[in-house]
């Protein structure tokens, strides 16, 4: 038995989504397991954003069960909650495909609108903070200092005060990951992080997962077309085509896996038959 | 080659001409040419009457017209260029001078009144300073609506409704149960705030222009209810006699008791006004200091982040729909207050003051100022209102001035007068405004 299968920090299971007549997703169970890094991977229109919306709530799966298990004990059953409520208690974060950063708002703003639920409940919801009272000002501090250690971090200490639609489409990215950070989140999920960036961008976000991973407690679940970027850093990989698994297992057991091969590159005329069997369609 | 191509340059200005002085013959045919009137002499004979000497001078004009556009600017490559934005100056207001004028207008409008009065007397100044008075009511109501639209970006046809429920909550108020002003404002924001929510319940799922058209709606619904419930608010006829507002207990009254008395000042009816004049300032203040304040917590950046991108709100944990709902009771919080004062300065209210105009005008002062922009809200109510009342001699031509500095100031400042936004946390001291290009202006 696999770690991820032990320690699960999400368990996706028979997860089910139709939109109409078309079947998106088709009875997918997979883990990701605690401390890992997990890249959904398939080829375009398998299903993977599909796969994120469900698991942060913007998408209302048709069956399935999604199980989010806190690192302090806690049960969230994700299929049940609203999108905003899966950040805030379950600490699921995610970011988009096409990035989906608050443009005419400076960086150190979007930090801090990400830390908005802890800042809500320090200022009183309002109240307190706009009378003065309370502890406000302090995690207001606080919050500066969180967002600068992202700054820092992400290397954008120096434009902080820029507005977040001034940057470079790298930039915008590591940016927008680090946003995803300030919400405390225990599972983080990047839509597709490495597209549109060059081999040294991509190999800084390499590094930032893995320091992310390494010194936050953080698993990541990340969907991504770059293969070097799946390869070198996920732990587990599991393979989506057509809304169905076709492979689940460590990078090298996906990498030489048939269904895998076939899927990505197509098979030999002759072979079509017995793949197609294989697979079950 | 030169000859050849002013031939082809006078023969293409030509054509277009020609063109245009068809158009303008075949319009002005129907349009200049042809006039039905009702003959005087003849009783209430209709008759049709001839001007093809117009017809031919508008053709004319036109054709000359566009042949001198075209032959020196239009087909020109080497145009001189000759755009709007070269005459005004550039960059507007930068932050630098916004913090000046902000201190210098509050300093203004501290030392309005007596300033006014020292220079016409209180009989000649009284007009000027009921004047700031609806300037200011119209500032106060610029920088509620900016809440909702500048700032969460929900567009809000229907605000005046909020208005209107601010001042009919004191009218009633005081009609049925007697309670004074003081008591009656807070009353009358909360009342304001809870139909903000009301109305903000069934908008949660609209954006743009549907959220528009339904705000838009309830204004309307507002406005209609009050003016057919006649038993209850007097229809058309609407309340008259509501209380003035009293000094601490003291009314201003002439003779024993009343303010004058009190103060051992000889009686004038423009003590009430000034009193009025400081009260609106105060209140006015009062809705900036708690928007300005707001924009630095949690809550405001919640709606500039909802104005910028509501899905990439809702991935971060902001709850979106509180977050639009406290948007929506501030701004009608405030509209209330000023609807309360509106009720106390009239002494008279009736549906009339709340039709859907007033509501676009608070909408183009916010629009005009830069949306989000407190000193411009400020500018633009001035601009708007002071300018209005001001040229009231010049009736049938202020309208037609008016549309043209509207126009005049979209084309200059397509985003509004003040149009750069001021980050509301920042780690240098002196970080700069951003542009109004990067800014969103929400879709609800």
């Amino acid at each position: 038995m696999s770690t991820w299968d032990t320690n699960p920090v999400l368990k996706v299971e028979h997860l089910t989504m139709r939109f109409g007549g078309l079947t998106a997703i088709n009875d997918l169970s997979f883990n990701v397991g605690r401390g890992d890094i997990t890249a959904l991977i398939g080829p375009n229109g398998a299903g993977k954003t599909t796969v994120f919306n469900c698991i942060t709530g913007f998408y209302k799966p048709t069956e399935g069960r999604l199980v989010m298990n806190r690192s302090i004990g806690e049960k969230h059953l994700l299929e049940r909650m609203a999108d905003f409520k899966i950040t805030a208690d379950a600490k699921v974060a995610r970011t988009f495909q096409n990035i989906r950063l608050f443009g005419g708002m400076t960086i150190l703003e979007n930090l801090m609108v990400a830390q908005h639920n802890p800042l809500m409940v320090a200022s009183n919801w309002t109240i307190g903070g706009l009378l003065g009272l309370g502890g406000y000002k302090k995690s207001n501090v606080d919050a500066i200092e969180t967002a600068k250690y992202w700054l820092e971090r992400i290397d954008l200490i120096d434009r902080a005060d820029a507005p977040a639609a001034d940057l470079s489409y790298g930039d915008q990215r590591r940016l927008e990951i680090a946003r995803a950070m300030c919400t405390g989140p225990e599972l983080l999920c990047l839509d597709e992080p490495a597209a549109g960036l060059n081999p040294k961008e991509s190999l800084e976000l390499n590094n930032l997962l893995q320091y992310i991973r390494k010194e936050h407690d953080t698993s990541v679940l990340l969907i991504e077309h770059d293969m070097s970027v799946v390869m070198e850093i996920s732990d587990h990989v599991v393979v989506l085509d057509y809304g169905v698994k076709i492979s689940d297992g460590t990078p090298e057991f996906v990498k030489n896996d048939p269904h895998v091969i076939a899927a990505y590159l197509g098979v030999e005329d002759d072979e079509v038959e017995l793949v197609e069997e294989e697979v079950g369609l | 080659m030169q000859a050849r191509q002013r031939d082809s340059l006078l023969v293409a200005s030509l054509k277009d001409s020609l063109g245009g002085a068809v158009i303008t013959f075949a319009l002005a045919c129907v349009m200049v040419g042809l006039k039905v009137d009702v003959a005087s002499g003849r009783g209430a004979e209709l008759f049709l009457e001839h001007r093809w000497f117009a017809v031919a001078v508008a053709v004319v004009t036109v054709f000359a017209g566009r042949f001198l556009m075209n032959m020196f600017f239009w087909k020109r490559d080497d145009a001189p260029s000759i755009g709007l934005s070269g005459f005004l100056p550039k960059g507007g207001l930068g932050n630098g001078t916004t913090s000046v004028l902000k201190y210098a207008m509050v300093a203004l409008a501290v030392v309005l009144p007596f300033a006014l009065m020292f220079w016409l007397g209180a009989r000649g100044s009284r007009q000027y300073i009921d004047l700031a008075i609806l300037v200011l009511t119209y500032v106060m109501l610029g920088w509620g609506l900016n809440i909702v639209v500048g700032l969460a970006g929900l567009l809000d046809l229907g605000y005046v409704a909020f208005y209107a429920v601010g001042a009919y909550s004191y009218a009633l108020l005081a009609h049925y149960f007697g309670f004074s002003f003081w008591l009656c404002l807070p009353l009358a924001g909360i009342l304001a705030a809870f139909w903000g929510i009301i109305l903000g319940f069934p908008v949660l799922r609209l954006r743009g222009d549907y959220l528009a058209i339904v705000t838009l709606a309830f204004g309307e619904i507002i406005r209609v209810v009050l003016l057919n419930w006649y038993e209850f608010t007097g229809g058309p006829d609407g309340l008259s006699g509501i209380p003035r507002p009293s000094f601490f207990g003291l009314e201003f009254t002439r003779g024993e008791g009343g303010f004058a008395d009190f103060f051992g000042l000889k009686f004038s009816s423009i003590h009430r006004i000034i009193f009025l004049y400081y009260l609106i300032f105060a209140m006015a203040l009062f809705t900036n200091f708690v928007t300005m304040r707001l924009r630095r917590m949690p809550i405001g950046r919640a709606w500039e982040a909802l104005r910028e991108d509501e899905i990439a709100c809702r991935a971060l944990g902001i709850n979106t729909t509180t977050t639009k709902l406290t948007a929506f009771a501030l701004g009608a919080m405030f509209a209330g207050f000023a609807g309360s004062f509106f009720a106390t300065r009239q002494g008279f209210i009736s549906p009339e003051s709340f039709t859907f105009l007033e509501s676009a005008i608070i909408l183009a002062i916010v629009v005009l100022g830069g949306l989000g922009s407190q000193i411009g809200v400020v500018i633009a109510a001035i601009v708007m209102i002071g300018g209005f009342e001001f040229f009231r001699e010049f009736e049938e031509y202020r309208m037609l001035v008016f549309g043209m500095i509207m126009v005049v100031i979209m084309v200059w400042k397509p985003r509004g007068l003040i149009s750069s936004r001021t980050p509301s946390v920042a780690l240098s001291k002196n970080a700069k405004g951003i542009s109004a290009d990067l800014v969103q202006e929400g879709h609800g």
